[in-house]
């Protein structure tokens, strides 16, 4: 009786077991091949290969219907199983990008990839979490191994002060996440998601609407929401560019479902009382996103910038508080993703003779160097600017539709007219791209980046057909929840 | 005589919370005062637990304290591995040192 059960909550947990013995089996192979430089080729392909398994197994191996786990402390059920697909294709496509990168500039450790396995564990807990501990225990392994990933590149300054301040402000927000924790788990009893739920009712106390802020607070850190988002820039500019490709795309989105899963169900019944927290946060993040670019020269903080902005965003869809929001937020994350890689993918591949640009106007004359660079960034930025009719636009139509439908009117508009400004620098790269002088040519793009760049280009625009399907499944995973 | 109850707990809490929360922000002198910070939120956060699990009669909150206890550990452990690599490459670590990159 008690080995069925086991065996069953194990079943449940099969992508996270294979994740977790896996980059422990990956740990050991890296330290029996002896060449670094072997090692962490080996150790990268196979990394890749165990977040695809891991994909395949929370898709197939994982019976359909999911439930519960360890006693409610972990739940299966199609919003996680989304969330976790989407998790570890955006880990094993920024694994896919960095070898290159790693190779040239010299930091090609096996301990990259394991890193990168471990953090995508922390995050298939955190979207499963169902249970304050694990909520914790998955946010900190995710969050533990994304500090050293920033600081990877131990002899730059700038890439140790980007894990030194990634550090220092990532645990304060654990603190208060922590704290939160700490004060919804006294004054509800529990710390089960659903027990929460009964305590909470439809009027919680002011102990727990205390709590509920503090986690708002501590999660919005992790989003890079504003005005929680003073590490962003910083880090995306000093960390190594394929950290940050991985940094803007798998960290937010499980931040993200988390936020979400949070606040619909132990706390939805109570939605007025965390709303405008929730309105304010999506309102000053998409300001912030849309004006803190418009100065920005290196192409790394202003992309710092625009994920500040999309998150804004993906807030209002969390504010809307209803299925309709869960959906487009869902599929909103996807669309972004695919946008974010593609752009970091065109990054990787500004390198001159001399080493790694960074800076706008490095991307001069783009298009008469290398034409086909050109066109998929002028798509991904387009895309990402929410420009009609590529998918970008899509995610955030739906957003919206979601936001007017809920009566956030007001919401909508600030939305809107951020989204104006912000058009304003994405279409100032593809000014410089089109029609300024070339000044420099690229070197040859290594196949990976090329590869991920282009394929993410035609996809702002191949996709729009099939949007409806990523809508479909959105659609699908959001079902329940609420 | 005075009684010890649960608010006198949540409210020593409470205070080294803001203590460690003002440390990060006020202090400019030094990064390991930033680390001591850090420590003090986590275990005001504990002592959070503490007093709620005893005064709840429920184990779940010193089961969470020991989880806190161990992540706390292994933070701080990262922490410091970082503050050494940043110390290699800047040979100080005083907190306004920390200005490579604007923000």
């Amino acid at each position: 009786m008690t080995y069925d059960i086991l065996a069953t909550d194990l079943t449940l947990l099969a992508p996270e077991l294979m994740l977790a013995i896996g980059a422990m089996a990956l740990l050991m192979v890296g330290v029996f091949i002896k060449k670094d430089e072997t090692a962490a080729k080996w150790v990268s392909l196979l990394t890749i290969g165990l977040l695809v398994a891991a994909g395949a197994a929370a898709l197939f191996l994982v019976p359909g219907a999911g439930g519960v786990a360890f006693g409610g402390a972990f739940v299966f059920d199609p919003f996680a199983l989304f969330s976790k697909v989407a998790i570890c294709g955006a880990a094993a496509l920024a694994l896919f990008l960095a070898g290159p990168y790693l190779k040239a500039e010299r930091l090609a450790r096996f301990e990259f990839s394991v890193l990168v396995a471990l953090a995508v564990l922390g995050m298939a807990m955190m979207v499963s979490a169902n249970d304050l501990i694990s909520l914790y225990m998955g946010v900190e392994l995710q969050s533990l191994a994304l500090y050293v990933l920033a600081a990877f590149n131990r002899d730059s300054l700038r890439a140790s002060e980007a894990g030194l301040k990634y550090f220092v402000l990532g645990a304060l927000s654990s603190g208060l996440l922590l704290y939160g924790a700490s004060l919804v788990y006294g004054f509800s009893g529990a710390t089960g998601f659903d027990a929460i739920a009964t305590a909470v009712g439809e009027d919680p106390s002011v102990g727990l609407v205390f709590g509920l802020v503090f986690l708002i607070c501590g999660l919005a850190f992790k989003v890079s929401a504003a005005p929680f988002h003073m590490w962003t820039p910083d880090v995306y500019e000093g960390a190594p560019t394929p950290v940050t490709a991985f940094f803007a795309t798998a960290p937010k989105m499980a931040a993200m479902i988390l936020l979400a899963r949070l606040l619909y169900e132990p706390f939805g019944n109570a939605v007025d009382s965390w709303q405008q927290v929730i309105w304010a946060i999506a309102a000053l993040s998409m300001a912030v996103g849309a004006f803190g670019a418009l100065t920005q020269n290196n192409i790394k903080r202003l992309m710092a910038y625009s994920s500040i902005g999309n998150m804004g965003y993906a807030l209002v869809a969390v504010a809307a508080a209803s299925e309709t929001g869960l959906w487009a937020l869902l599929a909103f994350m996807i669309l972004y993703m695919v946008g974010v890689i593609g752009a970091f993918g065109v990054i990787l591949a500004m390198r001159t003779p001399e080493g790694m640009v960074e800076e706008v106007d490095d991307l001069s004359g783009l298009s008469q160097t290398r034409p086909g660079l050109a066109w998929s960034m002028t798509g991904i930025m387009f895309s990402i600017g929410g420009l009609p009719f590529l998918v970008g636009f899509f995610g955030k139509l739906f957003i919206f539709y979601a936001a007017v439908q809920a009566g956030l009117i007001w919401l909508v508009v600030i939305a809107a007219l951020a989204s104006v400004v912000a058009a304003a620098y994405y279409l100032r790269i593809v000014r410089v791209i089109w029609f300024n002088e070339p000044t420099q040519k690229f070197v040859a793009a290594p196949t990976p980046v090329g590869l991920v760049a282009n394929l993410s280009g035609l996809a702002t625009v191949l996709l729009v057909p099939l949007a409806a399907i990523v809508f479909m499944w959105a659609r699908g995973a959001s079902i329940g929840l609420i | 005589m005075l009684e010890i109850g649960l608010a006198h707990y949540l409210g020593v809490a409470a205070l080294l919370f803001t203590i460690g929360v003002f440390g990060i922000f006020v202090n400019r002198k030094n990064v390991i005062i930033l680390m001591m910070s850090i420590e003090l939120l986590l275990l005001a956060v504990n002592i959070n637990l503490v007093a709620f699990s005893s005064y709840l009669g429920d184990l779940a909150g010193q089961v969470f304290a020991m989880f806190v206890l161990t992540v706390a550990a292994a933070e701080a452990a990262i922490g410091l591995a970082i503050l050494v690599v940043f110390f290699r490459n800047r040979g100080d670590i005083a907190v306004e040192d920390i200005n490579m990159m604007k923000g």
